[in-house]
């Protein structure tokens, strides 16, 4: 188990060092309206917080029926 | 594996991962699109999800034809089940974005029509079984059933749309990964994020739901 996260850990580290490498010729220098001046603004932050918010509460919402199951399944095979 | 914890925990950073660097990461400016783009990683998201949930059904549905136990069927049709609500989330998001972008929720591009077709093609597959009380016949043309089903997405959701016009993206050839509409920045939140993340939280709620069944299983005998 130790190991797959590890493998898992290395993997993302070893994306996190390709994107430099891989953005350099990716630059915008069109006009395309974009949400520059709200994510400047700071207001992105909130919606990412409300997201995260109900995303985390979901998790919580599922972790507990998992735990639930986990409960009837050890009485089952009392 | 179905009773372990760990992945539900990657589950879980990679999706927080993906909310967070989905919002805040910077994305190519492109006309009409604008900050839509970043539905990449919810909508199409819902797609590879789909495709994996349906391949790990199709291998239970071989498995039960192999093997005769009842419990790869019970797999099969929770994993089938889950592809169906990810597919259905896919077509419903699909065409709230298209609304913004193309014009209209529901424009029959044949992208839209190919995805429907795959889906009332599974959604036959619940009709089918429960059109059947034995439960071994059930299980066996369910089976069979699932398989072509899965075969039947080859060419609604495969094939038809990298052959005809579209206003899809990616246009002629890739139904929705084109290699001019996204760069490494978005690549980085897609491939190692929103993908497994999404797909393992398919998982998860799926395998909790063939727990339940196998409990009724035992329950009843």
């Amino acid at each position: 188990m130790h190991k797959k996260i590890y493998t898992l850990v290395l993997t993302l580290f070893c994306w996190s060092l390709a994107v430099p490498v891989w953005a350099q010729g990716a630059g915008d220098t069109s006009k395309v309206e974009m949400a520059d001046k709200f994510r400047s603004d700071g207001k992105i932050y909130v919606v990412i917080a409300v997201l995260v918010t109900i995303l985390l509460g979901l998790f919580l919402y599922v972790i507990r029926l998992d735990r639930k199951i986990n409960k009837l399944e050890k009485d089952f095979n009392k | 594996m179905i009773r372990q914890n760990w992945w539900k925990i990657i589950c879980v950073v990679l999706l927080v991962y993906t909310f967070v660097a989905g919002f805040l990461g910077a994305v190519p400016a492109k006309p009409i699109l604008n900050e839509t783009i970043r539905n990449l990683y919810f909508h199409v998201a819902m797609w590879f999800s789909m495709m994996i949930l349906f391949i790990i059904s199709l291998i239970y549905s071989i498995k039960y034809l192999r093997t005769n136990n009842h419990v790869f069927d019970i797999y099969a049709l929770e994993y089938a089940k889950g592809g169906i609500v990810f597919g259905s989330l896919g077509v419903l998001t699909g065409s709230i974005w298209a609304r913004w972008t193309w014009g209209a929720f529901w424009s029959s591009d044949p992208k839209q029509l190919g995805a429907v077709i795959a889906l009332l093609i599974y959604f036959a597959y619940l009709v089918l079984r429960n059109s059947m009380t034995d439960m071994d016949k059930r299980a066996r043309i369910g089976a069979v059933y699932n398989i072509f089903a899965f075969a039947m997405l080859f060419p609604t959701i495969w094939i038809i749309p990298r052959m005809v016009e579209s206003l899809h993206p990616g246009g002629m050839g890739n139904p929705a990964l084109d290699t001019h509409d996204i760069d490494a920045r978005m690549r980085v939140v897609f491939w190692p994020g929103a993908v497994p993340g999404w797909t393992l939280l398919g998982v998860w709620i799926t395998t909790l739901r063939i727990r339940l069944s196998l409990l009724e299983e035992k329950r009843n005998h």
